[in-house]
């Protein structure tokens, strides 16, 4: 028996045991600590998960871009977080225009519609720019090529934003109808902004996934991402698909945007880099390439984030639990990808092609 | 004369229009307006146009002058005026409507620049004429016979550069009272900035001749010294290495503190990318997080030397003493970190390694550990080092420090290159499946490549830490690794003095335009995809590397010789 054991030993499966178990032992020490020593009411643990899921939705809408090219080019595009920002950015100009001149008290709807789609139409141009620009005379090239020209194209669109617009912060409007909070029950309230934000959240991810899985565009894309080659053969315009997969994946992080800067309510060059790698964090967390994998990750993500740092860190009695928040996220990578490798839900793509 | 050619001209001119106004609206025409390259004759701002009318104009005309010469410089003038056709439409839309509340740079000195200063009618003439005007020129320099053409643009890429960086030549230059008096015709008088209009005209002359002649002659030299016998061949080799050698130990001398100051972050930047060079091009593992070990390295430093007293522990050792243990720590992370990620690969790796590299910085600026390490506020006095009773303090006796440091790295990689470890690396980086199947450890393999790599960015920390003699978390960034990763691929995956050219260019030269800060990143980023786009085997290939990339024209090559003659 325990030499049979010893037999299956790998020095690989060292890593479940330095870095695995500790972690979840920490976890769970701290949790007890924390839950028993009771310096948080329902409510605000109530909080934490809205805030945790809202957070999460819009990680999730800016991972899908990220899992959508990199499941098609086998490419990190990391210029994505570039292209949430600028939706952000055409969406502050527009919103400002609009509140300036009373429309958006008077029609909200009309007019967070309209900041929606320009927003996306602007993320939409601009990852169409730099797919055509920086990405496809590359499609040949050693993996490590793209993925430096992304990095420059990330730089590149941040201080152009910065050179045009300016470094301050841009503050967004506040729309009447998006404030104050709606109370469900004694314990649970929740803001009407974070309601917005999850509400669309769903709705976009739900459309982009009968998209990808019902319509003849999302199947091309598919059968792209399994063999470019063997699609060609098929007779699928392969440049064409991968555009359209940059667009679908661009308009996603444009209302991304907006959502972020209204829940935040600002603006300013720098603010997709976070996120950005966030949602990164959270497409691989899921199992890169894989759609349903980059919302759960996304969403799995902002939650960790929210309730994390005061659930497992609070009653160990660590100062300011708050600022691990992102050390939480990435030990939660860490450990799910030391007990699966290949994310969450990204077995099968792993396994052929990374 | 094909329509097509028009179009591709009016296309170009188009396309080179609209980064004209783009570089007038981030506000580099008005922020580098502030700096002549030719002293009362051309700004720096004003050069950037010129030279995007100019770059425009001599693709145009490269692209178009396949049959004739006059169509090509016909074309590069048409795109030249287009170019400046919207910078027009730019100038005269910003003076119909007020574009700064969206635009901030949109201003009227910038206005002020696109007219010369003239009412609106006169500018917008100049300005188109001169678009015409150096459209035209860049049509007839791409007319000019090669050697020519080459000289022509040496010599105009060298009176920019000069001009560009004669603050800092001048300063170098003024502890040597009879050369800078030998050369001061060459700049302007005092308060102007740039050349003078004779010193531009005597250093393109000057440059242009040279560089017609190195075409000429260098080839006659290159194969006489292929016509050596080996040994010869290897004396030449050897007897260069020495006298680059030779100047790199006087350089800090004759350069004094400022450009010593600019090597030392320069041979910071190489040691750290020798190291990365192991992990990513040898043994090919992505590390997105590679700052965490230049951090930890800064950090063991700090800690083990600091006399600040502001931290609960109190080392007070000596440079020397920490110095192995900062590295050692380093390497110690390294294998700890790869642990985990063993069985990870490529992007599952790069994203793990970046959450690593994130991790250590949080902890280090967290209220968590703030009583060991000093949190964000950092650790100051931290230990100089010294050698018998001289204290290292200024950027030259540093530099030696450095240069030691960065010679060990480059005789250790290289000494690893081709030796057992350095082929598994290879192997790995070529097919893990296949390496192991051929009975490799991988495990230790991965390992040592981590280690290797963890320990000359230690290396690079602890110097780091010491150079500066402060520890701050927020020098620990991201943006670190991204840097030392890019230097390496501009440099060459893989390639040893690549790594040297990597960091030159982009440590190097954004120090020395420093002054223009804001906009280092926006170039380095238009650079960092112009260089993949053109160049992307890096400046200076590994040799494996290189085949690769043109493996498409070795496969090509042998067909004519075995194909039948028609």
């Amino acid at each position: 028996m325990l030499r049979r054991a010893l037999e299956r030993f790998n020095v690989s499966d060292l890593s479940l045991y330095v870095v695995g178990a500790p972690i979840i032992a920490l976890i769970v020490v701290g949790s007890f600590a924390t839950l028993r020593a009771g310096h948080y009411t329902t409510r605000q643990w109530f909080d934490f998960i809205i805030f945790g899921l809202a957070q999460g939705s819009i990680y999730a809408l800016i991972a899908l871009g990220y899992t959508l090219v990199y499941g098609i080019l086998r490419m990190i595009n990391f210029a994505h977080s570039e292209v949430f920002m600028s939706g952000a950015y055409a969406g502050f100009f527009v919103a400002s225009a609009l509140s300036r001149s009373k429309f958006l008290d008077s029609n909200p709807v009309v007019g967070l519609l309209v900041i929606f789609a320009v927003a996306i139409l602007t993320s939409v141009g601009v990852a169409v720019l730099l797919e055509r620009i920086a990405y496809r005379p590359l499609r040949r090239a050693p993996r490590l090529v793209p993925l430096i020209t992304a990095i420059g194209a990330s730089f590149f669109l941040q201080y152009t934003v910065r050179g045009l617009f300016g470094s301050q912060f841009k503050t967004y409007p506040t729309v009447a109808i998006l404030g104050g909070t709606w109370t469900l029950g004694a314990n649970f309230v929740i803001q009407r902004i974070q309601v917005l934000v999850i509400v669309a959240a769903a709705l976009l991810m739900f459309g982009l996934y009968s998209f990808v899985q019902r319509t003849k565009t999302g199947k091309a894309m598919r059968a792209v991402s399994e063999d470019k080659d063997v699609a060609a053969l098929m007779g699928i315009d392969v440049d064409a698909i991968i555009v359209r997969t940059f667009v679908l994946g661009a308009a996603l992080a444009g209302a991304a945007g907006v959502l972020y800067s209204l829940m935040f309510r600002q603006a300013q060059f720098f603010m997709g880099f976070i996120p950005g790698i966030k949602a990164f964090t959270a497409a691989v967390l899921g199992g890169i390439g894989n759609v349903p994998g980059a919302m759960l990750g996304g969403v799995f993500l902002g939650l960790f984030e929210s309730v994390g740092p005061t659930l497992f860190l609070d009653g160990l009695k660590v100062p300011a639990p708050y600022q691990l928040k992102d050390v939480i996220a990435f030990t939660m990578l860490v450990l799910v990808l030391v007990f699966r490798p290949t994310g969450i839900l990204g077995e099968r793509l792993a396994r052929a092609k990374a | 004369m094909a329509k097509s050619n028009w179009l591709g001209a009016i296309r170009l001119g188009l396309i080179g229009g609209v980064i004209a106004v783009l570089v007038a609206l981030v506000g580099m025409v008005e922020v580098f307006g502030e700096r002549d390259i030719v002293a009362g004759v051309i700004s720096m701002g004003q050069t950037l146009l010129v030279l995007t009318v100019l770059l425009v104009g001599y693709i145009t005309a490269s692209r178009t002058a396949g049959s004739q010469r006059l169509v090509g410089v016909a074309s590069g003038a048409l795109a030249g005026l287009l170019t400046s056709a919207m910078l027009v439409v730019l100038l005269l839309i910003g003076k119909a409507v007020n574009l700064r509340p969206v635009l901030i740079n949109a201003s009227p000195v910038l206005y002020k620049i696109l007219t010369f200063g003239q009412d609106t009618g006169t500018g917008v003439l100049i300005l188109l004429a001169l678009g015409l005007v150096i459209g035209v020129v860049a049509g007839i320099i791409h007319w000019l016979p090669p050697r020519v053409r080459g000289a022509v643009i040496a010599g105009l890429l060298l009176v920019g550069l000069i001009g560009l960086l004669q603050d800092l030549l001048r300063v170098t230059l003024a502890p040597f009272p009879e050369v800078s008096k030998a050369v001061a015709w060459m700049f302007g008088s005092k308060g102007q900035k740039g050349l003078s209009v004779a010193g531009a005209i005597v250093v393109f002359t000057v440059v242009a001749a040279v560089s017609y002649l190195w075409a000429a002659q260098g080839n006659n030299l290159q194969r006489r010294v292929r016509a050596l016998p080996p040994s010869g061949q290897r004396a030449v080799r050897w007897g260069s290495l020495a006298l680059a050698f030779a100047m790199l130990l006087v350089w800090p001398q004759v350069a004094g503190p400022y450009l010593s100051d600019v090597s030392n972050q320069v041979g910071l930047f190489i040691l750290a990318g020798l190291g990365l060079n192991i992990v990513v091009g040898f043994a090919g593992l992505l590390d997105l997080g590679y700052v965490a070990f230049f951090a930890i390295g800064a950090y063991v430093m700090g800690v083990m030397t600091t006399t600040g007293g502001e931290i609960a522990t109190n080392f007070q050792w000596t440079f020397w003493e920490a110095l192995p243990v900062a590295v050692g720590a380093s390497v110690l992370m390294g294998v700890i970190l790869g642990i985990p990620v063993l069985k990870m690969r490529g992007d599952y790796l790069a994203i793990v390694t970046l959450g690593f590299g994130e991790i250590i910085r949080i902890l280090a600026i967290s209220d968590f550990l703030k009583p060991y390490e000093g949190g964000s506020l950092g650790i100051v006095l931290v230990g100089k080092p010294t050698l018998g009773s001289l204290v290292m303090e200024t950027p030259q006796s540093l530099y030696y420090l450095i240069f030691a440091g960065c010679l060990l790295a480059v005789f250790i990689s290289w000494r690893l290159r081709d030796s057992r470890v350095g082929r598994a690396w290879k192997a790995m980086r070529e097919d893990e499946d296949v390496a192991q199947a051929m009975g490799m450890n991988l495990v230790t393999t991965k390992l040592l490549a981590f280690a290797t790599g963890a320990a000359f960015s230690g290396l690079a920390g602890a110097i780091f830490a010491a150079k500066l003699s402060t520890v701050y978390p927020h020098s620990f960034t991201l943006l670190y690794s991204i840097n030392v990763l890019s230097l390496i691929i501009v440099g060459g995956m893989g390639s040893l003095p690549g790594v040297f050219v990597g960091a030159l260019v982009l440590v190097g030269l954004p120090e020395l335009l420093r002054e223009f800060s804001e906009y280092r990143l926006l170039m380095y980023g238009a650079l960092l995809i112009v260089m993949m786009l053109t160049r992307p085997e890096g400046f200076w290939p590994e040799a494996t590397h290189r085949r690769e990339f043109h493996e498409e024209e070795a496969v090509v090559e042998p067909v004519p010789s075995s194909a039948p003659a028609p």
